[in-house]
């Protein structure tokens, strides 16, 4: 099974960067009448929207950089499991609002430095791409990072809860850090950073929210990884089922 | 609460056509009423969420996905303009959410039928949310402040949910046979429920001639529900769709169309609780609620210890 998504680096870091926003946006839409209270309903659909239209900016360009013609919706879709290259993290299911949140603050604190790093590329249009991205991560990273805190220091329970929800998804922490020959490329001209060089910065914002709000790292630290080749918890599969359905059953339409 | 100088002050408002504030007395039972009707538009925003939110996962593509989620954010944020007005007549939020859960406070029943294809999305902004606007539209001139001025604001962002509908038929209609049956099939479904939602004939509606009175209603609701006819069916042919009415007539006396009779048994079971999934809007309500309580806790937990810190360093300083 070929996992590259695209013929070019570019268009397969974009694809990458695309297929995270748009599970974790389509996690978010499932969320959206399911939140403890209407403001949370309305940030999450709000979340949504912002990592849908990055997806749609990031798919956008890697159709053009491929030179393949594929829209947006080509990406999203008509690809399978298989080809999704997300991070594990996103896919992650929203057992509770604790899981749903701590999903957000792990993602969060790695895209602020990710698009950080992107809005200086060389490829000016990426560069702009990020620039968005980065005042809407920094944004979502305040909003995820107040309710860390809130959860940790709020009650036993909700401090046992948010524990629990950082425990679950440790183990898919360390694979946003992982950096590939795709990577490599790109940042030998300047076009995108190695993943690995974003750690510091995780560390740095996780542990510190942490020591605010009462919570700590995971005492099992196994990782693992396999979603940016394309092998993934079984959630995805789920995921792309119900968000491909109307164009799987309806192949070719203009909706 | 009787209060001559008070009710003189009202009723001269209300004959002023000015618009009656939070502070001003009112007589109880325009209170209870406006409490009633504006809790039950609040829930409507709230819970019209579910049957949207039910084709946010699967909409077609990620532009329509975007554009529903949208919407869906701008009714949460209606519910949330509508419970603040609400709370000026002297009733909290968390009181307003109680009376819904246990069902003695209503939403409209619209909201008890169930969407079953992505045609829905369309049908639901070009009818339900087209219906709707033709009330909000009334209500900006409604007696009561906060309520019309809630309703200015709402009223911009429905015209963009029913615009987003009929795009979506459009698209249908001008595609394939399958598509065509999608769009037929969510308009014979929706049809009659959307002329329901304007309420009882006059002559049967218990509220009308008071609230008319009192200037919280400006438009009857036949005056409305025919309004809205004259203004939908002429789209509906646009569409090359058919209105699933063997009656419709035009009448070229009057310039109306003429609708077949509504089925009211329908209306009044909906509206007791018995639509399709009225049940199950309810209980994905409760559900999520009781879900959230410990975060709620957590929320008020932590701000009572921001508190009291922020209490101690002062005393400490």
């Amino acid at each position: 099974m070929k996992t590259i998504t695209t013929t070019t680096a570019l268009g397969t870091y974009l694809v990458r960067l695309g297929d995270d926003n748009v599970v974790l946006g389509q996690r978010l839409g499932e969320y959206v009448s399911r939140a403890p209270e209407l403001e949370e309903d309305l940030a999450s659909a709000n979340t949504s929207l912002d990592h849908l239209g990055m997806a749609r900016y990031l798919y956008t360009y890697a159709g053009e950089a491929e030179g393949d013609g594929r829209s947006e919706d080509d990406f999203a879709m008509l690809r399978s499991e298989r080809e999704f290259t997300n991070a594990m993290l996103v896919e992650q299911p929203n057992t509770d609002f604790a899981h749903v949140l701590v999903r957000q603050f792990f993602f969060d604190a790695y895209q602020v430095p990710l698009w950080t790093a992107l809005a200086q590329s060389t490829d000016a249009r990426l560069a702009a791409i990020a620039a968005k991205g980065l005042k809407e991560a920094q944004y979502h990273l305040r909003r995820s990072s107040s309710w860390m805190v809130r959860l940790g220091d709020g009650t036993d329970v909700s401090n046992e809860r948010a524990q629990a929800a950082i425990d679950a998804l440790w183990r898919y922490t360390d694979e946003l850090f992982e950096s590939d020959v795709v990577e490599s490329e790109l940042e030998a001209d300047r076009v995108a950073p190695l993943s690995s060089s974003l750690k510091d910065a995780w560390v740095e914002t996780v542990d510190r929210i942490f020591e605010t709000a009462g919570l700590a790292r995971s005492e099992d630290d196994f990782q693992t990884s396999g979603g940016r080749d394309g092998t993934h918890t079984e959630h995805l599969g789920y995921l792309l089922a119900e968000m491909q359905w109307m164009q799987r059953s309806y192949p070719g339409l203009s909706w | 609460m009787h209060n001559d100088t008070g009710q003189q002050a009202f009723d001269a408002i209300i004959e002023a056509d000015e618009k009656v504030e939070p502070r001003d007395w009112m007589p109880d039972g325009y209170r209870s009423t406006l409490i009633r009707q504006i809790a039950q538009h609040a829930h409507s925003e709230v819970i019209g969420m579910q049957p949207e939110a039910n084709w946010i996962t699967r909409a077609p593509t990620l532009l329509r996905k975007s554009i529903l989620t949208a919407k869906v954010q701008d009714e949460a944020g209606h519910g949330l303009y509508l419970y603040s007005a609400a709370e000026t007549l002297g009733i909290s939020r968390d009181e307003l959410q109680e009376l819904l859960h246990s069902g003695r406070q209503k939403y409209s029943s619209i909201f008890n039928y169930p969407t079953l294809s992505w045609a829905d999305m369309g049908a639901i902004g070009w009818l339900v949310d087209g219906a709707a606007i033709m009330n909000q539209i009334m209500l900006q001139r409604t007696s009561y402040g906060p309520y019309a001025r809630a309703m200015v604001k709402i009223c911009k962002e429905e015209s963009f949910h029913a615009r987003q509908g009929y795009s979506i038929m459009m698209t249908l209609a001008q595609g394939t046979e399958e598509q065509k049956a999608l769009a037929q099939d969510a308009l014979d479904r929706w049809w009659w429920p959307s002329l329901m939602m304007f309420g009882p004939h006059d002559a049967e509606s218990p509220h009308t001639e008071q609230s008319m009175a009192w200037k919280i209603k400006r438009v009857t609701n036949d005056e409305l529900r025919q309004m809205y006819i004259d203004q939908t069916v002429p789209q509906a042919h646009y569409l090359g769709l058919t209105i699933p009415d063997d009656d419709l007539v035009f009448d070229e006396e009057t310039g109306h169309w003429n609708i077949g009779p509504i089925d009211w048994d329908e209306f009044w079971a909906t509206v007791k609780g018995n639509g399709r999934v009225s049940r199950e809007r309810i209980a994905h309500k409760v559900k999520a609620w009781d879900e959230g309580a410990w975060v709620r806790e957590a929320a008020t937990a932590y701000a009572a210890k921001q508190r009291s810190r922020s209490e101690s360093e002062k005393e400490a300083s």
